[in-house]
């Protein structure tokens, strides 16, 4: 089969709100896009920006105002579908009385597995999420880090064609997150899609082959990171030690000050200019370099005219 | 049909460890007691009135549980959303909400029929040995898991599309409406307007009426049951259930989870 | 955008064709039913302590639902005929045990557990009994006083006892003024029919229970009829004297000028004239073989 992963056309869904819930309310407008198949997508966009909207509509959770989805060429209303896909919930929360083992095996039997495969696909997983041990333990003692990897493991117990995962870095210490990468890294070297939301760019920025902004319910921009971001160059960093106190250079008092190490910001053009300004005021220049864009910067880009305040962005996970 | 197996299967296994069960705890000390009770009070009547208490004992707190675990069936799962997980999963909704509903009569049956077995060994603290007419009071107990049935496909129906406070409250009510059906029926004049009363009669026939599974007096009494009724009765709850169930999937298969 | 279609399936084919097959199965277990239930003159719990204690704090409510019972238990035992009234004893006992002021329990006790079948349970002691504990209970009202000093005179036929109660009744607050009255005729003359028709009068104006009532009514006009019959009795003697034969029919009183117009029962009916010369209610009156129960005062 060919063609794309995800085909979303002009998908809109709107809420009804109010005590009579006789308003309207629209948490996605018009949404266009394509996931090719075995791309790392990521989803981009402040908290309540529309993505677990299109995630829970591409799953089937919620149903369309408008717009049509396919997936692998079949349409999301076909649950049949859902054979082929894998989803991880936002904050997954799952039987308080079972055991990790016990919630892996109630969701793989949903699928055509035999006992044995069964048996040894969630024994796997487990081991490849870090619960080898904490397996057999009821779930209404786990730590939410814990719940999530739980989660990932049951999107995948069946080895999906497409995964779909809403915030899978949530909620997790670095090491959780260096595993979730991991995890996502080898699905796409096994040829799978992963559709992910998050709102931490530096995990896009990481992993994705390419991602999409949305905020305020409206798709604002699509690309590769490198691609979105090359577009601005943003000048040269000067990193340099000044030995006897900031000396009167008019160069220095536009630099920012940690301890007696000095950083100031030029554009490129400008550099040569700057570093001669800075030896000739007794300066010990350490370290040159190119200052990249980054997505954090084309988001608030994006966003900022909405309000970037209300645009709740953590440019890394804590 | 094999996916709502196991989500019934599934959903009876949390009820065990829920400690659900341990209402037959309960049910157990009741019974012990009143067979003792029962000896030293009513000379004579001792298989009557334990055949009465134990059955009606069995009737309430299986309706206590069918309605309070009935109406979190499926709110449970939206509300912790744990839902989204398994739908997510080739799982029709419908196959969903008729596994929710098997497990718990799943649980159910296992409860009763325990509670059951406790009535039985009561029975046998003041009878010498148990009798071929001793079988009317097992088709009671069928009788009160038929209705059991009822009332939980009705709870799973309302936990559909409203809160559990909510849901318990139209299950109940459509409970105790539906015990006074013949009632209303036989009232004949009600309102006094023969177009209301006509209406009023009409509605008690489509009104879960559970007063056909009450044969508890006559299983005190030890009164043969027809075996019409029994498949009657069967007939009854599982065309009723059907519809509810019916009903239920409609609702939910279009409903937003948000 | 969902499919509508299950909608449709649910409201044309599932709803229609399922709640069909209930009502259809429904008539049938009625059937079934009548036979297991054919006789469900039960009362597990019988002790109306033990209920009151049961019924936590809704006891009056609770009495509300036995009152209703108890009504719909003597109506369906009068419609079908049935002699025995064995549960409305206890019936009345626990609902008046739930609620003590529930007064019309205890007048409707007075007259249907007083009088014999099959009218009532033909227990006149009970129905002494449970007037005593009405009167403890509610010593307010004087009406009980009224309907015990009744079961005395009425069915009991003890009118010292009856009189002695009329007279108490008359010294509670608000009493009607005729009970002393009453106290007075009936320990003189002890039973008469001008007692009797006064006191089931006043037994039908106090109450609004439509039982009572019309129990009352009836006994009104089967006195009446009695007192017609009698009068009748008297003129067909006058026209023996008159003419030294008896009468064919009563329209011979008439033709004679002793009988103004068609002589008929409260119900309508016709007298006849019977071959002995004793005129007879018509045998299509529903008061025909009903019997008076004042007869012995005579």
């Amino acid at each position: 089969m060919t063609g794309p992963a995800i085909e979303i056309e002009g998908l809109t869904k709107d809420y009804p709100v109010g005590f009579w819930l006789a308003k309207k309310k629209r948490s996605l407008d018009n949404l266009t896009m394509q996931v090719e198949r075995g791309e790392v997508f990521g989803f981009l966009g402040p908290n309540g920006a529309g993505k677990t909207t299109t995630l829970k509509l591409l799953v089937g959770l919620i149903f369309p105002t408008a717009g049509t989805a396919r997936i692998l060429g079949q349409p999301v209303s076909d649950v049949g579908m859902h054979r082929e896909i894998g989803y991880l919930p936002e904050q997954p929360y799952f039987y308080d009385y079972l055991t990790a083992y016990e919630v892996l095996d109630y969701f793989a039997r949903f699928h055509d597995l035999t006992a044995a495969e069964r048996r040894a696909r969630v024994e796997g997983l487990l081991k490849k999420v870090g619960l080898e041990t904490a397996g057999k333990i009821q779930l209404r003692k786990y730590s939410k880090g814990m719940l999530q990897r739980v989660g990932l493991a049951q999107a995948i117990v069946h080895n999906p064609q497409v995964v779909i995962l809403d915030e899978p870095m949530s909620g997790l210490d670095p090491v959780g997150r260096r595993e979730v990468r991991d995890i996502i890294l080898e699905l796409k070297r096994d040829g799978r899609t992963v559709l992910f939301s998050t709102h931490i760019l530096s995990d896009a920025e990481m992993l994705c082959d390419r991602v999409g902004v949305i905020a305020g319910g409206t798709l604002r921009g699509v690309g590769a990171p490198g691609e979105i971001v090359g577009l601005k160059a943003k000048g040269m960093e000067i990193l340099f030690e000044l030995a006897g106190g900031s000396g009167g250079a008019a160069i220095a008092a536009q630099a920012t000050q940690t301890g007696n190490r000095y950083r100031i910001q030029v554009p490129e053009e400008e550099l040569f200019g700057a570093l001669e300004q800075l030896r000739g005021a007794g300066a010990r220049i350490l370290a040159v370099a190119q200052v990249k864009a980054t997505l954090e910067d084309y988001f608030l880009e994006l966003v900022g005219a909405e309000g970037a305040q209300g645009a709740a962005v953590e440019v890394s996970g804590r | 049909m094999k996916h709502a197996g196991i989500v019934a299967w599934n959903t009876f296994r949390e009820a065990v460890r829920d400690r659900v069960l341990y209402n037959l705890v309960f049910f157990a000390l009741l019974m012990i007691a009143a067979a003792v009770l029962v000896g030293q009070i009513s000379i004579g009547i001792e298989e009557v009135v334990i055949v009465s208490l134990g059955l009606t004992a069995i009737s309430v707190i299986g309706l206590l549980m069918a309605v309070f675990i009935g109406v979190g069936l499926v709110y449970k799962e939206m509300d912790k959303r744990t839902l989204y997980a398994l739908l997510a999963k080739p799982v029709h909704r419908w196959e969903f909400l008729l596994g929710k509903f098997g497990g718990l009569l799943l649980t159910l049956t296992v409860n009763t029929a325990a509670m059951a077995a406790g009535l039985f060994g009561a029975m046998l603290l003041v009878q010498p040995a148990l009798k071929a007419a001793d079988l009317c009071v097992l088709i009671a107990v069928y009788f009160i898991l038929l209705k059991l049935a009822i009332v939980v496909a009705l709870a799973l129906l309302f936990s559909c599309f409203t809160t559990p406070l909510l849901a318990i409250l139209f299950t109940t009510g459509l409970y105790v409406t539906g015990v006074f059906a013949q009632q209303i029926r036989g009232f004949g004049n009600i309102t006094g307007s023969r177009t209301l009363d006509a209406v009023a009669v009409w509605f008690s026939y489509l009104l879960p009426n559970f007063e056909n599974f009450n044969v508890i007096a006559a299983a005190a009494h030890r009164r043969a049951i027809p075996g019409a009724l029994v498949l009657q009765n069967t007939a009854y709850a599982v065309i009723y259930c059907a519809i509810v169930l019916a009903a239920a999937s409609v609702i939910f298969s279009r409903r937003n989870l948000k | 955008m969902i499919s509508r279609k299950p909608i449709a399936v649910l409201l044309l084919v599932v709803l229609p064709a399922g709640f069909a097959a209930v009502w259809g199965l429904q008539k049938s277990l009625d059937r079934q039913l009548a036979a297991v239930r054919q006789e469900r003159d039960e009362l597990v719990l019988r002790s109306g302590r033990l209920v009151n204690v049961l019924s936590l704090e809704y006891g009056t409510f609770l009495a509300d639902v036995y009152w209703t019972r108890t009504v719909q238990y003597y109506g369906e035992k009068r419609v079908r005929q049935e002699a025995n009234f064995d549960l409305l004893a206890p019936l009345l006992d626990l609902t008046t045990t739930l609620d003590p002021h529930l007064v019309v329990a205890y007048r409707f006790g007075a007259v249907f557990l007083a009088e014999p079948a099959p009218r009532g349970a033909g227990r006149p002691e009970q129905a002494v009994e449970l007037i005593q504990r009405g009167i403890a209970n509610n010593p307010e009202q004087w009406r009980l006083w009224q309907d015990l000093g009744f079961i005395y005179y009425w069915e009991l036929r003890d009118y010292p006892k009856a009189s002695q109660a009329f007279l108490e009744g008359s010294k509670r607050p608000g009493a009607d003024e005729w009970m002393k009255v009453l106290a007075a005729k009936v320990a003189e003359e002890g039973r008469s029919r001008g007692v009797s028709m006064f006191l089931w009068a006043q037994i039908h104006d106090s109450t609004k229970d439509p039982l009572i009532r019309k129990n009352a009514l009836n006994h009104l006009q089967l006195l009446k009829a009695e007192e017609d019959r009698e009068r009748l009795d008297e003129l067909v003697q006058q026209f023996v004297q008159r003419f030294q034969r008896m009468p064919q029919t009563l329209e011979e009183l008439v033709s004679a000028g002793l009988l103004r117009g068609k002589a008929v029962d409260p119900q309508g009916y016709p007298y006849v004239l019977g071959a002995d010369g004793k005129s007879r209610l018509h045998p299509k009156s529903p008061l025909a073989g009903e019997h008076v129960g004042n007869s012995a005062a005579r």
